[in-house]
């Protein structure tokens, strides 16, 4: 008992106080930034993409957050055009939000206005979810995890992960949905009881990420159901995770 | 033998690698691994236009080399099964089956590897997978899956009880398929494929990301500086700490011991946010690239590891002592799960589950790479093969790991900072090439092969899951099915490294 005691004292202070302020350590690689340097064409820089994330829009670069796989490449060979920040929230509800435009260095704008009025309502103070992981390749699944852990203590926002789909009000996937993974991805959205909501964890969920041509996937599902919140990132980071679900139940 | 021996890492011409009829080769794999030093680490069909040539390689951890045989045969070839004689080439030889139609005449357990987009018949569909079952008055099944009560990988188990207890389980895989070794053919972007790599198990960013990086530069005969051989070692035994403390207080949450569960947990976060400080990216995604190293360690993040595993090891020492003294822990552990030596040896189970069965199989011991013959690296393993010990492989390998982690920080520490340039890679043509690395769970080989041009013409990847999903299987037998969660955790296998 007494070094039950000892251990618990031992860990001393471990969770986040404030999620929504917490710095992360070293070089994230979080929201990138685009500079107006042109030292280099567009499509040179396009090029090194290995998921075609980096396009050219009237002149001037774009970078999809849904498709980038965070690797970095782009900033490597192109340090003075491009710059991941340390800006962990990237979580929106609009497709078209994720998408990183030259010369602009703002934040991932989360449109509240789009938010379906029963998702505050019903999910503000408790919102429970079933993960399907649909291929996705288990570093989704681990940061999924993770935010239920000491440090990042999502369980105080009544956030929680639910074994069955019954007792959920929505499905996280991660994982660019395998043919394999496909029906069993509808028969458990179809398990959830209305209303319910879907949250896409990761690039690999977004876009397919990396795996986007593989004719393995079968990525009808969300050709079926509208979704409610993007969460990039490979994997999406545990305080990308929590701030994304704060902004979808209307506690921030 | 006829063979052509190798050491890991090697890259041969395709020409080299002698070319038997199927008997002979059929009779010299069997003959090769009645020798229990020998067993097989990857065996393969490169498809020509009207025939398949197979490659097998088969690793001596003895002598520390590698023998590589191959023969020809014809598409949907009836041929005798290696695995009637040696049940450990059972699920290479369904995956030729399931992927090029051939066929094994007496194959003891010839069934659906994966449900592969390009499988060579298509009437095979993951909703008839063919469920070994028995019939009884008092038996019943237990289906459990795709989908999972927690938040993991999806994976259906079919369980024939007999009450309580487990007579039978079969574990019916493919759901997290995604062709990856197709697309390591089509993408042709040397970032793409190091991406695919990583992703293959996204939890053994570190030891796929490695077996792909070496496997790339022995085809393109680079070599990388010792600096970069360090920090890759480094990566991955940092690695190693980190899943292994994940599991712990996965094993602890399983059986309700809750003060384990969460210090474990939270002691993995500070080892996983120095891979982010030093890489970017908690798991290591992008930490290891061929060629080069792409984040240097310098010498502020040797410091700060030291600082990092001093503040670890302190509280670590402290919850597994505590742990493993619980009578309530160890009545869970000991003697669940039980996979015996003979066991572990038939099925070819590798890495920290076949050490959990007195079965010393780690590639950094038996085929020593990067920096692992500088650390004269000594296997850790354990006697009893149950959940217990498997978690004492944990336990030691995380000190042992903690060890080679500080010295390498030290060694960096003193090394001279290097620019990290990227050298002119492309591979040589007509070539094979085969890379062995010990990920945390256990070996991981990935094998290429170019054509005239050098161009990649095939890619196998083995993850260790591939052989150690059967000890599962065979664990789980007589024990009470509520003990099946530890069991699964204690091995915790890859479901997307297996599916690929």
């Amino acid at each position: 008992m007494l070094d039950t005691l000892k251990i618990l004292l031992h860990q001393g202070k471990q969770y986040i106080p404030d999620v929504t302020k917490a710095k992360v350590p070293g070089i994230f690689r979080g929201r990138p930034v685009i500079s107006e340097d042109k030292s280099a064409d567009n499509q040179s820089i396009c090029d090194v993409c290995p998921t075609h994330a980096l396009f050219e829009k009237e002149g001037k670069l774009q970078l999809d957050l849904g498709r980038c796989a965070f690797c970095g490449e782009c900033e490597r060979c192109f340090p003075n055009k491009i710059h991941f920040t340390q800006d962990y929230k990237l979580a929106t509800n609009k497709r078209e939000n994720l998408i990183v435009t030259e010369g602009e260095d703002k934040p991932i704008v989360f449109d509240k206005s789009a938010v379906r009025p029963e998702i505050k309502k019903l999910f503000g103070k408790s919102l429970k979810l079933r993960q399907v992981s649909a291929a996705g390749d288990n570093s989704g699944e681990w940061e999924l995890g993770a935010t239920g852990n000491v440090n990042f203590d999502m369980g105080r926002f009544g956030f929680e992960f639910v074994a069955s789909p019954r007792h959920a009000d929505g499905v996280v996937i991660t994982g660019p949905i395998s043919e394999n993974m496909a029906r069993a991805l509808d028969i458990c959205y179809e398990a959830t009881p209305d209303p319910k909501i879907v949250v896409l964890a990761g690039t690999d969920a977004i876009s397919g990420g990396i795996f986007a041509d593989s004719p393995a996937l079968d990525r009808h599902f969300l050709d079926e159901h509208d979704t409610d919140l993007y969460l990039p990132g490979n994997p999406a980071h545990p305080l990308t995770i929590i701030n994304g679900l704060l902004a979808l139940s209307g506690r921030k | 033998m006829k063979a052509l021996s190798v050491k890991n890492g090697a890259c041969v011409a395709l020409i080299d690698i002698p070319l038997l009829s199927y008997d002979d080769f059929y009779a010299e794999i069997v003959e090769a691994l009645s020798d229990i030093n020998l067993h097989c680490v990857n065996y393969f069909a490169y498809p020509q236009s009207d025939s398949l040539r197979l490659y097998a390689c088969l690793a001596d951890d003895a002598q520390g080399d590698i023998h590589i045989l191959s023969c020809e045969v014809k598409k949907e070839a009836q041929l005798p099964a290696i695995s009637a004689k040696v049940h450990a080439m059972e699920r290479f030889e369904r995956e030729l089956n399931e992927n090029h139609g051939l066929r094994f005449l007496d194959h003891p357990w010839m069934k659906p590897v994966r449900y592969a987009h390009d499988r060579a018949d298509k009437t095979q569909v993951m909703d008839n997978y063919p469920f070994y079952s028995i019939k009884g008055e008092n038996l019943h099944e237990v289906g459990v899956g795709p989908i999972h009560a927690g938040i993991i990988e999806p994976g259906h188990f079919r369980f024939i009880c007999d009450g309580e207890k487990v007579l039978h389980l079969e574990i019916h895989l493919g759901y997290q398929h995604r062709d990856v070794e197709k697309l390591m053919l089509q993408k042709d972007k040397l970032i793409q494929r190091s991406l695919l790599a990583e992703s293959t198990a996204g939890d053994t960013a570190v030891g796929h990301g490695t077996a792909f990086a070496m496997l790339w530069e022995s085809l393109c005969g680079v070599e990388v500086s010792k600096r970069t051989q360090l920090e890759r070692t480094l990566a991955a035994e940092i690695e190693r700490i980190a899943i292994h403390t994940g599991d712990l207080s996965a094993l602890c949450g399983d059986v309700a011991y809750q003060l384990g569960n969460a210090v474990f947990g939270r002691l993995r976060t500070p080892i996983i946010n120095f891979m982010q400080e030093w890489c970017g990216n908690r798991l290591g995604k992008g930490c290891i690239r061929p060629g080069h190293s792409p984040y240097v360690f310098t010498p502020a993040l040797a410091d700060r590891l030291q600082v990092v595993l001093q503040a670890y090891e302190r509280d670590y020492l402290e919850m597994i002592a505590k742990t493993l003294t619980m009578p309530s822990v160890l009545a869970r552990f000991e003697r669940t799960g039980v996979l015996s030596r003979e066991q572990a040896v038939e099925i070819g189970a590798v890495g920290m589950a076949a050490r959990a069965s007195e079965l010393a199989r780690d590639i950094r011991s038996s085929h020593p790479y990067l920096a692992y013959p500088l650390l004269h690296h000594e296997s850790i393993t354990r006697r009893h093969g149950d959940v217990y010990s498997r978690t004492q492989i944990r336990r030691y390998e995380i000190v042992q790991s903690m060890t080679y982690a500080r010295q390498l920080a030290q060694q960096l520490k003193n090394m001279p900072l290097e620019d990290n340039a990227r050298p002119e890679m492309k591979p040589q043509a007509n070539c094979f090439s085969i890379m062995l690395t010990e990920g945390w769970r256990g070996e991981i080989c990935h094998c290429a092969i170019t054509d005239a041009e050098g161009k990649l013409a095939c890619y196998k990847i083995k993850d260790p899951s591939f052989h150690n999903w059967m000890a599962l299987a065979l664990a789980v037998r007589g024990n009470e099915i509520s003990d099946f969660p530890i069991c699964n955790k204690s091995f915790n296998l890859s479901y997307c490294g297996h599916d690929l």
